[in-house]
């Protein structure tokens, strides 16, 4: 007898790509490029989020045509974003057979009070969060894989670093708490009380957490890996840099050896030019700010 | 002999990508004190045994080539069942291989990357992904062949399927014919993950491989010679 969609091999596909590097591509080319370079996973879009923040406009699910040729050209895990609430561009997504849904800020949101009810579905999603309480409603529906939002398409690490540190700091104080505080938490954070309570006895979210946006350097990836991330999203950072192969494949390498800095030093050596990214001044809107 | 104990064998495990956590997790539940996260070649040092986790094979074998952990592991880990190295050749390691890993110890991988390179310990040939892609992914309840006991609780992730064995394999377990754990020597390798379940059999089986290894090959680090060359009288 065999059970296919259950939570615990939907949270083993998050487990198996710790440590690894996911690349956004937008076509079968950058897509075997990202898996000779190592790239544990891809994210197939139309555009990368740099590409829709300056584009504008309603940004949505990708044409199929697109996902299933990346799925056609790797063996890797493919992954497609569906927009927040959007779980018609979920199930259609499933039925490609992608891998990973990302339910993402970096789309524009169909839905202004709900998420995607992820539990009725086989494939797993991962969400983005910039503090605990927006995780953890995540997991309670159903997400498989949480990833620090950043600032997607910005290429500067300081928004990625902000909700990690919120992200952690906030397990930290959990885990000392008293067991009478954590009411307060599960208040405060907006979240269920049996998830603030498991965080309190484990230590750690019951799924494992990414960080995206704003990495575009393999120095940002040992960065955040340093701060607590367990594997690295990189949308616009490579196929935006002046030489993708040796970008993705440097920070394939530093996302591995984040704790060796001569490591890290070795393939950041003479990789041309990172994206030019932008100051938090320059950025319009926050997309970090879509998701309840 | 059980892994218990701080005289129980030294296990490694690769550390570069994959969930390697579980593993740590596996080992420390069947009391194993002496774990080592393997990154480079020189973490192979006194090792007993070592895991190579499940996770992207491709991303393992290209990190495997970079750290030059690759050839590191081939030289303790000769093709054939490993348990009779030339003379003078370092002691075999036994190498517990998980969904990745098995990939990574096949003689023969399928559906691959073309310059995808494996050690060829085990005399297997495996298709990657080949029970399909994630929705395909399952749970099912595995009967051991040997030993008995309940049926083992098994998860398959992308898992890479088992097409045919060798005379020299043992298969220890099957899941709708198809071998899924099996064992050459001091190879053992299974096609699901028995790190994601609170099952330690397999991580049982394994530690008591190395250390039954352990008295019959000792590490011959140049300190105890003395005790090598005394262990292999008693071969």
């Amino acid at each position: 007898m065999t059970t296919t969609g259950t939570f615990t091999v939907k949270r083993g596909l998050a487990d198996m790509l710790r440590g690894g590097v996911v690349m956004d591509v937008v076509n079968a080319e950058q897509a075997k490029i990202a898996e000779d370079a190592g790239a544990v996973s891809v994210m197939a879009l139309e555009r990368v989020p740099a590409d829709i923040r300056r584009d504008g406009g309603v940004a949505r699910m990708s044409d199929p045509v697109l996902i299933e040729g990346i799925i056609e050209a790797v063996t890797i895990p493919v992954m497609a974003k569906a927009r927040i609430g959007h779980f018609a561009e979920a199930q259609v997504l499933q039925s490609l057979g992608v891998d990973f849904i990302d339910e993402s800020e970096v789309l524009t949101p169909a839905d202004e009070a709900y998420h995607i009810d992820k539990w009725p579905f086989a494939v797993p999603f991962v969400c983005g969060a910039t503090n605990l309480g927006e995780a953890l409603r995540r997991l309670s529906e159903g997400a498989a894989m949480i990833r620090s939002k950043g600032e997607a398409g910005t290429g500067n690490i300081v928004e990625a670093v902000r909700h990690l540190r919120s992200i952690t700091g906030s397990i930290r104080a959990i885990t000392q708490a008293d067991p009478a505080e954590l009411y307060g938490w599960a208040k405060e954070l907006g979240a269920p009380i049996g998830l603030v309570q498991e965080l309190h006895s484990t230590g750690q979210l019951p799924v494992p957490l990414f960080c995206a946006g704003g990495i575009a350097t393999p120095a940002d990836a040992a960065l955040v890996m340093q701060l607590g991330a367990e594997a690295v999203f990189v949308g616009s950072g490579i196929f935006k840099s002046s030489d993708p192969k040796r970008m993705a494949s440097a920070i394939v390498e530093a996302t591995a050896h984040y704790q060796d800095p001569q490591h890290v030093a070795k393939v950041s050596r003479g990789l041309g030019e990172a994206m030019r990214g932008l100051e938090a001044s320059q950025y319009g809107e926050h997309l970090a700010d879509r998701g309840w | 002999m059980t892994g218990a104990g701080p005289s129980g064998p030294v296990i490694g495990i690769l550390d570069l990508q994959g969930d390697v956590r579980e593993h740590l997790a596996a080992l420390r539940d069947i009391g194993c004190s002496d774990v080592r996260l393997v990154k480079r070649p020189a973490d192979l040092v006194g090792l007993d045994g070592l895991i190579l986790p499940g996770g992207e094979s491709t991303t393992l074998s290209m990190l495997l080539e970079s750290t030059g952990l690759f050839e590191a592991i081939a030289e303790r880990v000769p093709p054939g069942s490993g348990s009779s190295p030339d003379a003078g050749a370092l002691p075999a390691l036994p190498v517990l291989g998980t969904c990745a890993g098995l990939v990574l110890v096949a003689r023969e991988v399928q559906d691959g990357r073309p310059d995808q390179r494996t050690f060829g310990a085990l005399d297997a040939v495996v298709r990657r992904n080949g029970y399909g892609r994630q929705v395909q992914s399952f749970e099912a309840d595995v009967v051991l062949s040997a030993g008995a006991g309940t049926a083992l609780p098994t998860v398959f992730i992308r898992a890479p399927m088992v097409l045919s064995v060798g005379p020299e394999v043992e298969v220890l377990a099957e899941h709708e014919g198809v071998p899924v754990l099996v064992r050459q020597g001091l190879i053992l390798a299974c096609a699901f993950h028995p790190e994601l379940t609170p099952d330690r059999r397999v991580h049982r089986m394994f530690v008591d491989m190395c250390g039954t290894n352990r008295r019959v090959l000792p590490e011959p680090t140049p300190g105890v010679a003395a005790d090598l060359l005394g262990a292999s009288e008693a071969l």
